[in-house]
């Protein structure tokens, strides 16, 4: 029992550990992308030199130094050291709550998507999930949904009409758009038979004309555009980032400082992430990688390789983060190539073109399951 | 009366209006500087490929803009063979400063074809609007704007009031070190 706990603790603590390093990271992405893409080089200033008889920790710094990576530590100093402002006639507790309550939601969300096959080692069979949760896909639904709530109440509890707004904002918008994500994945649950996440990821391991692999994207394309939109918006970044707004409409976290400001901003880039895991596992066939079964690679022209068991798992979970990654790449490139959408346009959008081609999709797929079946 | 030609706004197409191809140019635009810039920073980076710039930047510390050899910048005053200032104090400078920021004071120079010299030449380069009146005005080319320094900004007015030395000896001319400046120098690629 004790053993299984500590397993459980070691695994979250290992993909929680990834992911909000991936979300630190995403910043310096987010900062460096947007310069290649822009003809700019992006910050690289933020220099670590130590002193000159310590000169092979400074040949270690020279390729971050170059690439500006210590400017995320510098970010993460100034916002521990910067004043935690709450604004006169604001709710203290809820103020304060707020953020919090939008990481640990954001982050509770992780727990059911499978980033690795089952591992047999020492003679155990360890299930690379840190909540093998047979409903899996309503629980992180849920947790998502619940994340709108720190929005809510930061915008709520601030004292600040623009605050106030901005959290309507957001509100409408995420609500709007849980709609068409929840019905759009609808499709992915009718074709594979299941709510849990790691069935899902093994139902994908199969193929077609026996040469394209079973994933999601190929059974249900229009449900991942769909799905991707739909997801995006949540994320409230830029081509959806009417609840922040920073430069001109202002935003919900107006009234927020220091690191409950730093919590905000991390929600933000742990939900991309999250979005991200989320589509690698219903689209892109999760830990599966194509034609690598358990005993080895089986490739559709007849050839095989033998690998050993440890080297197929951790392919698989190397698999899962070069997708995860991808997905990120591509975020950030939406992100800095649309402009804003109009309010009337994110609705327009949302409700007459999503949401009825995610039920069309979801109406098609019945049939044709009913069909076959 | 003159006919007017209405222009009929063209509506969108229900494929342009499921932005899919708008956002898969914008994607490509951009997905294509990221590539090619990219690919350059990183060779740039390991010492490689280093007559393409993969981005517009001047590092500026390090790296200057080319600037065109004709800028008017700090000024100068320009010497004789044997080392003292070329301005013989009439005064052309200081009457027709627009900004007033030239003080000179003369004195009696021993050689009788000379007559008059600058024992104080004081130019505020805090009120200096840069117009250049005072290089065009100059009977003897006693003073330039060549020298290329741009950066007088200091921590007190005080620092930013030049007298005669630090007018007559500019250190190095920086124009001669400069980059060559040609008109598509601020275009990317082409350094």
């Amino acid at each position: 029992m004790m053993t299984e706990f500590l397993i459980k603790c070691a695994l979250a603590g290992a993909f929680l550990g990834m992911v909000l390093n991936l979300a630190g990271l995403l910043t310096w992405v987010e900062r460096k992308q947007s310069a290649v893409m822009q003809d700019r080089l992006g910050a690289n200033r933020a220099h670590v030199v130590f002193p000159k008889w310590l000169f092979p920790l400074n040949w270690l710094v020279w390729l971050p130094n170059q690439l500006g990576l210590f400017h995320s530590l510098a970010d993460a100093v100034k916002m521990f050291v910067k004043e935690d402002f709450i604004p006169e006639g604001a709710d203290k507790t809820l103020h304060t709550l707020a953020p919090m309550i939008s990481v640990v939601f954001a982050l509770c969300a992780f727990a059911t998507i499978p980033f690795g096959d089952v591992w047999n080692v020492g003679g155990r069979a360890v299930n690379l999930q840190i909540a093998d949760v047979n409903a899996g896909i309503l629980f992180t639904f849920a947790m998502l949904s619940l994340g709108v709530y720190g929005v809510i109440l930061a915008g709520f509890s601030s004292n600040n009409n623009y605050a106030y707004l901005g959290g309507m904002r957001a509100a409408s918008q995420m609500l709007s758009y849980e709609i068409t994500m929840g019905v759009s994945i609808m499709g992915i649950v009718l074709c594979y038979g299941t709510l849990s996440m790691q069935d899902i990821v093994r139902a994908q391991g199969g193929y077609w004309f026996g040469w394209l692999p079973a994933w999601g994207i190929f059974i249900q394309p229009l449900a991942f555009f769909l799905f991707m939109t739909a997801a995006l918006a949540e994320t409230k970044r830029v081509p959806f980032d009417l609840p922040e707004g920073e430069s001109e409409i202002v935003g919900y976290f107006v009234e927020y400082s220091g690191m409950k400001f730093g919590m905000f901003f991390l929600t933000d880039l742990v939900e991309t992430v999250l979005v991200a895991c989320l589509m690698t596992t219903f689209f892109l066939g999760g830990w599966q990688v194509p034609y690598l079964h358990p005993d080895g690679f089986h490739f559709p022209w007849g050839a095989t390789i033998a690998v050993p068991h440890g080297v197929v798992i951790f392919l698989g979970v190397f698999s899962f983060m070069t997708k995860v990654a991808m997905f990120n790449w591509l975020f950030m490139a939406i992100r800095w190539t649309l402009p804003r959408f109009r309010y009337d346009q994110l609705m327009h959008l949302g409700w007459k073109i999503l949401f009825p081609a995610s039920l069309a999709n979801v109406l098609v797929t019945s049939i044709v399951v009913v069909w076959r079946s | 009366m003159s006919k007017t030609k209405v222009m009929k706004r063209k509506d969108l197409t229900w494929w342009e209006n499921t932005y899919l191809p708008t956002l898969f140019q914008g994607l490509y635009i951009t997905s294509r500087h990221f590539f090619r810039n990219f690919f350059v920073q990183t060779m740039n980076l390991f010492g490689l490929m280093k007559n393409t710039a993969g981005s517009v930047t001047y590092q500026y510390p390090e790296q200057r803009r080319p600037i065109a050899k004709r800028a008017r910048t700090r000024h100068r005053l320009t010497q004789r063979p044997d080392g003292t200032p070329r301005c013989v104090a009439c005064m052309m400078c200081e009457t027709v400063c627009p900004a007033r920021c030239i003080n000179i004071v003369a004195g009696e120079h021993p050689d009788p074809n000379v007559e008059k010299y600058p024992v104080s030449f004081d130019l505020d380069l805090g009120m200096c609007v840069y117009c250049g009146y005072c290089v065009e005005v100059c009977p003897e080319d006693a003073i330039r704007m060549d020298t290329h320094y741009m950066e007088t900004a200091s921590y007190s007015r005080k620092a930013m009031q030049l007298d005669i030395l630090t007018l007559l000896n500019a250190p190095v001319n920086r124009a001669e070190q400069d980059i060559p400046f040609t008109p598509d120098a601020l275009t990317p690629g082409s350094r």
